[in-house]
């Protein structure tokens, strides 16, 4: 059904090297770019009926949706792009919700000027990704804002999912005695984008986690395991995410800092600018609320899939002092970790 | 992490809790002099490996809590003007002025930028000719090298539309005004390591021997705090006064001459107001005449310091080590990091950013 991608940018470039602002006018250029670029990047049954909206048949039960925007700078960065960074970010929060992610919807708004190759690669990179993550993008949007009145370009994406488990997944379902399961190694995806950022002069091979949980997921539901709560771990990290639930859950949780993976270069970088690596942000990082009896099977299940290879259980749910996470210090001792007030600001010295 | 892990290790940690336990007799007062050591404390809860007697005030050794609030206004007003480009290390951004902070001046169409070194700067007042770049200044000794070198690499490039709003200030001065202040209660001090990595440690000394007062050079990861705290309270019980140095992986005795050669040829001693403290005489940096083309203050013609602090804030007393931050009545009601009253809740080295952290009510019990 699907030819293989060119990854020559099918808008010749003595036509139209960059976005003009009638790319979004709604004329004979905006039809060429969709056509050239974003049926031909995305190539679907759903797309190529070429209507206003998508029609598709119920597949009955439960639905889940979600609806989410993306404007990351650098728009490409090691391990991933603003496109594959739209499909994951959706579709990993409708597998929060334990649904199979099917349907995903995608309008940009593009800066005049930005390189038709640009897009191309970014287009190319989301359809790539919808394929891996088995979605369809179905229906879209374009947009097109004067120069100097975007970031190149601006994704929103929304995401139909169903829901394939019959429990009531969320964060008033967790309970004292629960195990948290992190999914793998923190704060890759915050320090690959911190990393490529041109200020910021060292090198770094540091990739970004991006990717698509649903397989981690599913492997959880269809493994048996009792599923109270998930969360991915993006703008905030791991402590944001916990922090969250246990405010939302009226539970305690605790978490032992020994127990939580990063890596050495990703320590290291975070070190150096004085970032908590706890509230680094994550795009392939879940955590699962499972019950303690559960958590050897969960983990098992998880290492099982390539996504949450690394996963490892790192804390326990009490009943109280509700809604605070306390962090057991690798040293020793014990901290609070809580939402942060705005960014993460590098220190001075 | 190499050359870290090994320095947080926590049976060692355990071992020198001990050792402490064993060498005191009776009740001691310490400084950790750096903002840094203070959150290094607070996160690892080194403070209740300590015996009950012994008490560590935390020092005025923040850099984003010690600047003034009428140079956090004269900032925030800079970076409103039209054509200016401020730039500023990350942390300066969310300390209140009288008028909002560096945020809210973005927020209102200034343009603020945050860049990680002041070079980078420099890079954009040479992108950007048509218009004026600032950069804020602030900190210690550890930052005055970078600072100088951004300024003499202005006045090599000629470049005429970049300036510093300096804030640059000296820590033995500091220690200095804090050991002669009536109310004062500290015994030792651990100095700031990476401070004394640049300067070495004959300011030190000859404060050591002024003030017949124990000083040991701290790192700042949980084993350099644990070690410099039990050489400091072994000099304190054999009635010692010197000036130690365990940070000798970081720290020389001559320091970094050629870091200290760049920052007296741009930089000269001048007096300088602290934020809650007020002035002490020789503790900061200013341009010297032949960069004076380079101070922001003397371009843009700003008007005077003079600013007023919010009466219930009690930084002052925090930063001179008087007071705890849980002792403010304004601490985790009115103050909080989301509407700091004071620097010390805003900075990532701030005291009262620390308690709130890692001591809120309830929080951390003892482990």
């Amino acid at each position: 059904m699907t030819e293989p991608f060119t990854p020559v940018c099918p808008i010749p470039i003595n036509e139209y090297p960059a976005v003009q602002m009638a790319h979004g006018g709604g004329g004979r250029l905006m039809r060429s770019l969709i056509e050239k670029m974003f049926l031909a990047a995305f190539r679907n049954p759903l797309l190529e009926a070429r209507h206003d909206g998508a029609v598709f048949p119920s597949p009955g039960g439960r639905l889940a949706t979600t609806t989410d925007a993306f404007v990351v700078r650098p728009l490409f960065f090691p391990g991933g792009n603003i496109g594959t960074l739209a499909v994951d970010g959706t579709v990993n929060d409708l597998a929060m919700c334990g649904a199979r992610p099917v349907y995903l919807t995608a309008a940009f708004i593009l800066e005049e000027g930005l390189p038709m190759e640009t897009l191309w690669r970014v287009a190319v990179a989301m359809g790539e990704a919808a394929r891996d993550a088995g979605v369809s993008i179905v229906t879209g949007d374009t947009k097109v804002v004067e120069r100097g009145r975007g970031d190149g370009i601006y994704i929103a994406t929304a995401g139909v999912g169903v829901v394939e488990h019959t429990g009531a997944i969320g964060p008033g379902a967790v309970r004292a005695g629960d195990a948290v399961i992190l999914s793998g190694d923190i704060g890759r995806h915050g320090m690959a984008v911190l990393g490529a950022r041109e200020s910021l002069g060292f090198e770094s091979a540091i990739e970004s986690d991006c990717a698509a949980l649903w397989p981690a997921v599913e492997a959880l539901l269809r493994g048996g395991v009792e599923v109270h709560c998930l969360r991915d771990l993006t703008r905030g990290g791991l402590a944001s995410a916990v922090a969250e639930i246990a405010a939302d859950g009226r539970v305690a949780i605790r978490l032992a800092e020994a127990a939580i993976p990063a890596r050495e270069d990703v320590r290291a970088a975070c070190e150096l600018l004085g970032l908590d690596p706890l509230y680094v942000a994550n795009e392939g990082r879940f955590a699962a609320f499972v019950p303690a009896v559960c958590a050897p099977r969960a983990v098992e299940l998880l290492r099982a899939v390539p996504v949450s290879a690394g996963a490892v259980a790192i804390g326990t749910v009490g009943a109280a002092p509700a809604g605070r996470v306390v962090l057991a210090s690798a040293i020793g001792s014990e901290r609070v970790l809580d939402l942060l007030s705005g960014e993460q600001l590098p220190r001075i010295c | 992490m190499k050359y870290l892990d090994e320095y947080r290790d926590a049976e060692t940690a355990r071992r020198y809790a001990r050792l402490i336990a064993r060498v005191v007799t009776r009740p001691w007062t310490i400084m950790e002099v750096c903002g840094g050591q203070t959150h290094s404390i607070l996160r690892h809860g080194l403070d209740r490996l300590l015996p009950g007697g012994v008490t560590l005030v935390h020092g005025p050794g923040c850099p984003v809590c010690v600047t003034p609030v009428g140079l956090v206004d004269r900032a925030v007003e800079l970076a409103g003007r039209p054509g200016v480009i401020f730039c500023s290390f990350g942390d300066m951004l969310r300390v209140p002025g009288t008028h909002g902070d560096l945020f809210s001046a973005r927020a209102a169409g200034g343009d603020v930028r945050v860049v990680y070194a002041p070079l980078d700067a420099v890079t954009v007042a040479e992108a950007n000719p048509g218009r004026e770049v600032v950069f804020f200044a602030v900190g210690f000794e550890t930052t005055a090298p970078a600072n100088a070198v951004a300024v003499a690499r202005a006045a090599e490039m000629g470049l005429r539309n970049f300036s510093l709003l300096v804030a640059q200030v000296l820590v033995p001065p500091a220690i200095e005004a804090i050991l002669a202040s009536p109310g004062n209660r500290v015994q030792g001090f651990l100095a700031p390591g990476h401070v004394c990595a640049v300067t070495g440690t004959a300011p030190y000394e000859a404060l050591s021997a002024r003030w017949t007062v124990p000083i040991v050079v701290t790192g700042f990861e949980p084993l350099d705090i644990l070690q410099g705290a039990a050489m400091c309270l072994r000099q304190l019980e054999q009635g010692r006064a010197q000036v130690e140095n365990p940070y000798a992986r970081a720290v020389r005795r001559e320091g970094n001459p050629h870091a200290l050669a760049l920052v007296s040829s741009v930089f000269e001693v001048v007096p300088r107001a602290w934020r809650g403290i007020g002035e002490i005489p020789g503790s900061g940096l200013g341009l010297r005449a032949e960069y004076r083309p380079f101070d922001a203050v003397a371009k843009f013609g700003l008007a005077g310091e003079a600013a007023i602090e919010d009466s219930a804030c009690i930084a002052g007393r925090v930063l001179q080590g008087v007071a705890k931050p849980t002792e403010c009545p304004a601490f985790g009601g009115r103050c909080t990091p989301d509407r700091p009253l004071g620097a010390p809740m805003v900075s990532a080295e701030g005291a009262c950013a620390a308690y709130w952290h890692y001591r809120r009510a309830g929080a951390g019990a003892a482990a």
